[in-house]
């Protein structure tokens, strides 16, 4: 994302220059400090919409998507878990989530320094804040116009739908207090640590590889998909999966939560660009084109191979090329947004139908065959349709454009990705399982997790 | 008095009212139902995952009528919720040996 790669790469001999300029003038004379950089209200404005409908996002998007998926007898399960999610990553990134992704510590995961959001208010004065300056002090700081308060609290909304889209592998049968825990221990273990790798100032991927990831391509999506299909094959298929009918209690649910999903991705996607500028007006337009697209692309193949164009199908597909165009928003053009779109409806619709009943696993609401997959090949077509002048920086003027090469780096961030979430949600599945148990007993599956784990039903 | 059950399609509802209240029938009970029998059930995709269904979705009727009646209401419900396809449903009349109105104790053909 704008966020932080193009600005990272581009900003390092800038930093560097600052640095030996402010040595110059210290020596010359003590001169008054330098002014605080000072917020600017227009792109301040657009970062408070976008966090509040990433926000949206998942509590009710998420939460209704899901919950229009499963049986009757656990809708409302299936709501809390997205609403649980909201309130317990709150509290984590405030402790300690946002210190360990954004402050600056080493290559792999950020420092203390912010740990219970301390000195948070440090720039404020009489009611007015400073801009954030990001990993200030060090070679790689990285100053912007809106105040860090709203840079926590958006980024805050992504560590939230992360592990909530997640729930949709395990959906129907996961005990509640397995989620909670998980939870907690999958954000510190797995999404901190790759937010940090990709966002973060001093992270590996982003200055290493030099892979880009404009929204979370990787951070959200393929992390999300990815423990969704280890989640699903370590908890097992649900009871009578394959011969009772699973069909979905209500897609009204289903539709109303893929539409805020898709209004809300606005603020994801053209958020990213951390204000309100062209780059941001581009991710909205491709982000909508290629949404479109997909769910064109998804409704068609399905119209040829089983003769109907199914509701769930058509959102699906839209979700899918909303995850697929993340990576991709600021970075291309609505021509690469289109093609994007429509090759991730049609392999979101193989991955969620084909691989899925191929394979035999049951990635219950499909977060791996549409977030897993649809992450992927947004995050390698980036690196095909990447337009270059539009994260061109002064200090980096040809920006980042298609090539062979950042095809590659693209597949090796996603190669890493993949391998560091598969372990580690595998061995956390495994240890919560251990000790307080992954799954619901059979008798519980059957009465419906809404009175099991509840004790609430959706109506009488 | 007989007892006419019908159970028909639930879009057939309103029609069927309708042409009772026409010939005179102003009291029924109607419950939805599922059902199985020469329309089989129907498979649903969702998502590649197919579900055949084999009970769908009906209205079963509850009149209770006077003897002399039984035979109308048959061949006005039958018209009715007629659509030429498997699956309309079926109607069935029994003998019903008494009735009562709940609050004033009225029994036989006056509680109807």
């Amino acid at each position: 994302m704008n966020k932080m790669n193009a600005w990272l790469r581009g900003c390092a001999p800038v930093a560097a220059f600052a640095v030996a300029m402010g040595g110059a003038s210290a020596l010359a004379a003590d001169a008054a400090p330098p002014p605080p950089p000072a917020i600017d209200t227009g792109d301040t404005a657009w970062m408070l919409i976008s966090t509040a409908l990433v926000l949206m996002m998942t509590i009710p998007g998420l939460g209704l998507f899901y919950a229009g998926m499963v049986r009757k007898k656990n809708v409302l399960a299936t709501l809390m878990q997205s609403f649980a999610i909201c309130c317990i990553m709150t509290v984590v990134w405030m402790v300690v989530g946002y210190s360990l992704t954004f402050t600056s510590g080493n290559a792999f995961i950020g420092g203390l320094s912010r740990v219970m959001l301390n000195g948070m208010g440090a720039g404020i004065s009489k009611g007015s804040d400073v801009a954030f300056t990001m990993a200030a002090g060090t070679s790689a700081a990285t100053t912007m116009t809106i105040p860090e308060s709203v840079w926590m609290t958006f980024q805050m909304t992504f560590a939230i739908i992360t592990p909530a889209l997640i729930a949709g592998a395990f959906a129907e049968r996961m005990k509640f207090s397995a989620l909670c825990v998980f939870t907690i221990v999958w954000s510190l273990l797995v999404y901190v640590p790759v937010a940090h790798w990709v966002w973060g100032p001093d992270g590996w991927v982003a200055a290493k590889i030099g892979a880009i990831d404009f929204a979370g391509g990787t951070v959200v999506h393929i992390n999300a998909g990815i423990a969704g299909l280890v989640a699903a094959l370590v908890i097992g298929r649900r009871k009578g999966y394959g011969h009772d009918d699973m069909s979905p209690y209500n897609l009204t649910y289903a539709i109303i939560g893929a539409s805020l999903l898709w209004v809300g991705w606005f603020g994801f996607n053209a958020g990213s660009a951390g204000g309100a500028n062209g780059r941001a007006g581009m991710a909205m337009a491709t982000t909508q084109i290629a949404a479109a697209a997909a769910g064109v692309a998804w409704m068609c193949a399905e119209w040829i191979k089983t003769g109907k164009p199914t509701v769930l199908g058509i959102i699906s597909g839209a979700v899918g090329g909303l995850v697929a165009i993340t990576p991709a928003a600021g970075f291309v053009l609505p021509g690469g947004a289109l093609a994007i779109g429509l090759i991730a409806g049609v392999v979101c619709f193989w991955g969620a139908t084909g691989l899925k009943h191929m394979m035999g696993y049951d990635d219950s609401l499909d977060a791996f065959g549409v977030h897993g997959i649809g992450g992927i090949v947004g995050a390698l077509l980036t690196g095909v349709f990447a337009y270059g002048p539009l994260s061109a920086t002064d200090a980096s003027p040809d920006g980042v454009s298609g090539s062979f090469a950042q095809f590659l780096a693209q597949a090796e961030s996603v190669g890493v990705t993949i391998v560091w979430c598969a372990v580690v949600t595998f061995v956390i599945l495994k240890l919560v399982d251990l000790t307080i148990g992954l799954r619901v007993s059979p008798d519980e599956e059957m009465e419906g997790l809404d009175m099991a784990l509840h004790g609430e039903r959706i109506n009488s | 008095m007989k007892f006419v059950i019908a159970v028909i399609k639930p879009f057939k509802l309103d029609e069927v009212r309708e042409a009772l209240s026409s010939i005179g029938v102003d009291a029924l009970t109607a419950t939805e139902v599922k059902g199985y029998g020469r329309q089989k059930g129907q498979t649903e995709i969702y998502r590649g995952a197919e579900y055949n269904i084999q009970f769908l979705p009906k209205i079963k009727l509850e009149i209770a009528v006077p003897d002399d009646m039984a035979d109308r209401v048959m061949e006005v419900i039958q018209a009715a919720a007629n659509t030429g396809k498997i699956g309309d449903g079926k109607i069935f009349v029994l003998d019903l040996e008494n009735a009562m109105r709940i609050r004033t104790q009225e029994t036989g053909e006056n509680a109807l």
